[in-house]
């Protein structure tokens, strides 16, 4: 059959919307398999210990440092923009809510994607192209559970975590800038805070985050999983999921935040 | 099923597998009995290690069926073939031991999946694994302490740690110098003769293959072409079969798949 010109290109965007595709239908297979896996017998206790040790306290750091500049450059802008309203005495309430609804919860799952995301695919991806994944399952041991379960689990428990511990220190970045640049007292700081930030901002910031690890942890592995291509191709499994993780985390942040406003 | 049957412990009835567009096996029929040494010879990219992936289900096919101990296996999901996998050992390429664990975490890690055993039991098993394998002494080492050839036999001493009915072997000599290569044709077959356990191995080396196996098969363009006792190939006139005799030693230096990395 002869071929009607331009052809190759719509067949080439043909198969990268198959691969897509594809690629979707093995996720959520993958999902379902780590869900029936965590009711099976010979739980993975000890790697999913290991794993929160690794992702969650491994992150810390970079996490910190980036709630407290963000806490700390939130309150310079919001001073300057409140100021001109005379209201700059309520940096506090601005601060406080804009961490606790928005910012703790994907800045720190940004932070995240990028430093675990990357490190599970990295893992997972070398594992597969060494054929240590065809090993665990040639031994009728189930990757699913003995992989990506620990890691999964894993992350939506320290997202939450690292949230908090962000959210507190970027409202101490905060009140540091208040007092230095604007003479706001440590106490009114705390005190605009505390009457404008209400439990439900708190929950549904940290609620969040459930969402935001799990994503996290399970694109990683999925591209870890998918990896073909030695060694280039772990490299470029793991950009592919440091992408892919941002992405999803923030668009899942926007319907999220529609469902829990809605609620 | 038939008396003859009942012997059939691997079968491949018409496999066809494809990556993409590019067809691998076009129907690959062969049938293993209890207790042989089958090898299956072919050149690089023959398709002979995803042929044996299909038989531990590593991999299922686009057509065609599997039967391991009677059972099809062609389209059974992953949870499925847990049982079954217990039954069939695998020796990988790369040995493909995890290198985050020494070696005797590495030969323990089915026997922890599978059997409730006390840890004493455990250690008595990994030791005689090692033993059978002619490794004693290391089981504190990682794996990337250890030679080329000691990995490929603690890849065996962890295949056969659950006692399988089959051990598959994915070029288990390739990448060894001779006197490894001799050392790990004399393991397969004393395994086969202590054990009296079924052995598949895929090569392209002739020395391994003559030296150890029952019955032979050539697989090339994703067919079986031609099948006999060892002495029958040596000996066959089939025109692919002398080419690949004669050939062989020109193919030897080139590695029969893509470096794992």
């Amino acid at each position: 059959m002869k071929r009607p010109p331009g052809g190759r290109a719509v067949e080439g965007v043909g198969e990268r919307v198959l691969d897509a595709v594809e690629s979707f239908g093995h996720f959520a297979a993958l999902a379902g398999r780590v869900f029936r896996a965590a009711r099976r017998p010979r739980f993975p206790w000890r790697d999913t210990l290991r794993q929160i040790d690794a992702i969650g306290t491994q992150s810390l750091s970079i996490v910190l440092i980036t709630a407290l500049f963000t806490g700390m450059v939130l309150a310079l802008q919001t001073g300057v923009a409140l100021g001109r309203f005379g209201a700059k005495l309520y940096v506090g309430s601005v601060v406080g809510l804009s961490l606790a609804r928005e910012l703790a919860p994907v800045l720190t799952a940004l932070m995240v994607s990028g430093r675990v995301g990357a490190g599970i695919t990295a893992e997972l991806g070398a594992m597969q192209v060494t054929e240590q994944v065809d090993a665990i399952r040639s031994m009728g041991a189930d990757p699913a559970q003995k992989l990506v379960l620990p890691r999964v689990l894993a992350a939506t428990l320290a997202l939450p975590l690292l949230t908090i511990l962000a959210g507190l220190l970027g409202a101490i970045g905060g009140g540091l800038i208040a007092r230095a640049q604007f003479g706001i007292t440590a106490n009114f700081y705390l005190r605009t805070i505390t009457n404008t930030v209400t439990v439900e901002d708190f929950l549904s910031g940290v609620g969040k985050t459930l969402v935001f690890g799990w994503i996290i942890a399970m694109v990683g592995c999925h591209q870890g999983l998918r990896t073909s291509g030695g060694t280039v191709g772990v490299g470029r499994a793991t950009t592919q999921a440091v992408v892919l993780a941002s992405i999803a985390v923030l668009v899942s942040d926007f319907f999220l935040t529609q469902l829990l406003l809605a609620l | 099923m038939s008396a003859a049957d009942a012997e059939v412990v691997i079968e491949l009835r018409g496999v066809h597998k494809a990556f993409r567009r590019h067809e691998v096996l076009r129907g690959v029929d062969l049938r293993i009995r209890r207790g042989e040494t089958y090898t299956i010879l072919g050149g690089s990219g023959s398709g002979k290690s995803v042929c044996l992936k299909h038989m531990i289900g590593l991999l299922q096919p686009d057509r065609g069926q599997v039967f391991i101990l009677g059972r099809d296996i062609s389209r059974a999901s992953e949870e499925a073939l847990i049982p079954l996998r217990t039954e069939l050992g695998m020796v990988f390429q790369s040995a493909a031991l995890f290198d985050s664990l020494s070696v005797y975490e590495n030969v323990a890690y089915p026997l922890r999946e599978h059997r409730d055993w006390p840890e004493a039991r455990i250690a008595e098993q990994v030791a005689s694994c090692l033993e059978a394998v002619g490794l004693g002494g290391v089981e504190r080492k990682l794996p990337a302490e250890l030679s080329g050839g000691m990995r490929k036999r603690v890849g065996v001493a962890r295949g056969i740690a659950l006692e399988p009915r089959a051990i598959l072997y994915d070029e288990p000599t390739t990448g060894l110098d001779p006197a490894n290569q001799r050392r790990i044709g004399d393991l397969i077959r004393s395994l086969q003769q202590r054990l009296g356990v079924t052995s598949v191995i895929v090569t392209h080396e002739l020395e391994l293959c003559f030296g150890i196996s029952d019955r032979v098969a050539l697989l090339q363009d994703g067919r079986i072409c031609a099948e006999g006792t060892a002495e029958e190939m040596r000996r066959s006139a089939h025109p692919g079969v002398r080419a690949f005799l004669a050939g062989v030693q020109d193919a030897r230096d080139t590695p029969s798949a893509p470096d794992p990395g």
